[in-house]
């Protein structure tokens, strides 16, 4: 087992900068997850741990040791790919012990091997099929056989359940949960799924545009977002973002600030106002969570309901402020849901607001 | 029930009847272009061509092929056919294979390559077998102005004659060959070489355990149609060596062209025609059979 470590790793291809500067410390038996969306780098970031693409600049470690000259076949990690990538023309069994056979693992041993990773992923009574006789999930557990067969340093897995229906995804993700806890190895998973973040990694490493934007557990940076981008990443609904010009309130001289949106203003804690003033930020970006967002007789925001979806569990209420920009209260379903086309008040616990630069899109700290 | 049966009796009958409306144009075509040809072929080697022009043919039944596919002149030429197949096919395609994987490596200035290898494909034999003829001029040629000039000329000499009518064969076919290959190498997903990478398999380990299987589809096919135009080489003997010297490069579909147009013995040239059909269709069949277990389609 093994940490994995980037420092100030940066990969073009051409003129295209995929990973930008990149330094990350992944711990030992750690399970983390590298989050964002498509053409983010995170796929690119994977790939250069494997071996499969070689950084512009800067280094790799895995364990002590830097790998930046190292052959992908020598740096003993495993990786489970998007499409599972099984040996067509091999049975199960033979997929399972092809890392040991290029391995010189005495026969004997590779059997009882192969028969322990295929018993703790439930394939014993398909080793002699072929890749194109299996189902979806039962492919993926090809998969993750062939790469916990040799007990490799890391596990690489890049959107390893993205070809799985719904129901199997839920269940595949608890049970690759279990496996980590089960084998205690260092986990590097990547997906576009903020769900698969959120419920898997011990910390989840959120990129854009090829740049780290947040590495923190998944609670800590779903309660501090550290930008706008990771604010609207992570949250589903995504957090409501409201942006207005900041009021000095008159009848209170000592820098009391709010934001203006269209017939009303925002009016911002006194902490809140001292920690803007510190930044020097010229213009902010409110941002609020819809669980956060409850609906009042009065006060708050004036909105018009325009949309409501009912999940069972709970409704996400889509609300038009007057000057036009949308935001969403999720109310759970015991609770009295305003109707279409109302007017309602919107109100929020002043604790509970994000505030961001609106130049630079960076949280401002407020305590 | 009985009102039932007949309607759908009725719509078989009526779709069957679409159906063959709808292969008759191809049928007819089949028909008047390759099936009433052969058969009147085949008809054909029945008679016996006179010695003379003018006298009428005689009917001889069977005896003419048993007299002709006897004879040592065919089983030389089959000999002769067969030796050309193996000395194209193996290497034609391991060139292109070779070829195709040194082109499918990602490295600058790669497409000049792959343009540079297909070039033959768009070469005819004619105009192979006339640079090759050229080259090995044993007045004008390369060869004996880089200094090899043996006696009897390459094409000239009976143990030469056949390898090298052969080797310029491999080079015209190679653009095809390398074409077929690249294109069966980019099937493969790039993603399985890379999880081969990661298990730990070398280069080679690589080549041997993943892409050849992968590749064996494309290799079953050349091989099968590399035999077939093997076995209906005619062009570059007709403008290299003529089926000589000494018959060394007679082979089967030279052999029927100098029967029907040299000795205008249009019997004997139709049992030959048969025999050449014949032998191409069951060793097609016999490498279908042996070779298919092979091949590992992937799906």
């Amino acid at each position: 087992m093994a940490g994995v470590t980037f420092d100030r790793v940066t990969k073009c291809f051409g003129d295209v900068v995929a990973v930008d500067d990149l330094s990350l410390d992944v711990f030992d038996e750690e399970f983390l997850v590298l989050l964002g969306p498509s053409g983010c780098g995170k796929s690119t970031a994977l790939r250069m741990i494997a071996g499969l693409e070689e950084p512009s600049e800067g280094t790799i470690e895995i364990g002590e040791s830097i790998v930046n000259d190292v052959e992908a076949k020598d740096r003993d990690v495993a990786m489970v790919f998007q499409s599972y990538a099984l040996y067509p023309h091999m049975s199960v069994r033979k997929n399972i012990e092809f890392p040991l056979r290029t391995r010189k693992v005495a026969s004997d041993e590779r059997e009882k091997l192969v028969h322990d990773a295929a018993e703790s992923l439930g394939l014993e009574t398909l080793l002699d099929r072929k890749p194109a006789q299996l189902s979806g999930g039962q492919r993926q557990r090809v998969a993750l056989a062939r790469a916990i067969v040799r007990r490799p340093k890391v596990f690489l897995m890049d959107e390893p359940l993205s070809n799985l229906d719904a129901k199997l995804r839920v269940q595949t993700r608890a049970e690759l949960i279990e496996l980590q806890r089960e084998l205690a190895t260092t986990v590097i998973y990547v997906t576009h799924d903020q769900v698969e973040g959120m419920t898997m990694g011990h910390r989840i490493a959120i990129m854009a545009d090829g740049k780290l934007q947040q590495v923190g557990p998944p609670q800590a940076v779903y309660d501090h977002p550290a930008n706008l981008f990771v604010a609207g990443f992570i949250g589903n609904p995504p957090m409501n973002t409201v942006s207005g010009p900041i009021v000095r309130t008159a009848s209170d001289p000592a820098g009391s600030f709010g934001i203006g949106v269209e017939g009303t203003v925002i009016p911002l804690p006194a902490g809140h106002c001292a920690a803007i003033e510190r930044s020097g930020a010229k213009t902010v970006v409110l941002g609020v969570r819809p669980e956060h967002l409850r609906p009042a007789t009065e006060g708050g925001l004036v909105a018009t309901v325009a949309v409501i979806e009912s999940l069972g569990h709970e409704r996400h209420v889509d609300c038009r402020l007057a000057d036009g920009q949308m935001v969403i209260s999720r109310l759970s379903s015991s609770e009295p849901a305003p109707l279409v086309g109302e007017r309602v008040n919107l109100t929020v616990d002043p604790l509970e607001l994000h505030i961001f630069d609106g130049v630079t899109e960076e949280a401002i700290e407020t305590t | 029930m009985i009102f039932t049966r007949n309607a759908k009796a009725r719509r078989r009958l009526r779709e069957s009847g679409l159906a063959y409306l709808l292969l008759g144009p191809s049928l007819l075509i089949f028909a008047v272009f390759i099936f009433y040809p052969f058969l009147s072929n085949f008809y054909l080697g029945f008679f016996k061509t006179p010695p003379f022009p003018g006298l009428p043919n005689r009917f001889v039944g069977l005896s003419q092929y048993q007299e002709v596919l006897t004879s040592s002149t065919f089983l030389n030429s089959v000999r002769t056919t067969v030796a050309f197949a193996f000395l194209t096919v193996p290497l034609g395609i391991a060139l292109g294979l070779g070829l195709a994987v040194v082109a499918h490596q990602q490295l600058r200035g790669i497409a000049i390559y792959r343009t540079i290898f297909s070039s033959t494909v768009a070469t005819s034999v004619a105009v192979a077998s006339v640079i090759f003829g050229t080259l090995f001029n044993p007045v004008v040629g390369l060869l004996p102005w880089l200094g090899i000039n043996p006696q009897p000329p390459i094409l000239d000499n009976p143990d030469w004659a056949l390898i090298a009518v052969a080797l310029i064969t491999v080079w015209q076919t190679l653009g095809l060959t390398f074409i077929l290959m690249a294109s069966g190498l980019q099937a493969i997903p790039d993603e399985l070489h890379e999880a081969a990478r990661i298990d730990g398999a070398a280069a080679w380990s690589r080549f041997v355990r993943v892409t050849m299987p992968l590749l064996s589809p494309t290799i079953f096919f050349a091989v099968v149609i590399g035999g077939i135009f093997a076995f209906q080489t005619f062009g570059q003997i007709d403008l290299l060596t003529q089926g000589g010297p000494l018959d060394k490069t007679n082979v089967l579909t030279y052999y029927v062209f100098t029967t029907l147009r040299t000795e205008n013995n249009d019997g004997k040239a139709a049992v030959l025609a048969v025999a050449l059909f014949s032998i191409t269709l069951v060793l097609t069949v016999v490498q279908m059979k042996v070779l298919e277990r092979r091949v590992h389609y992937a799906r």
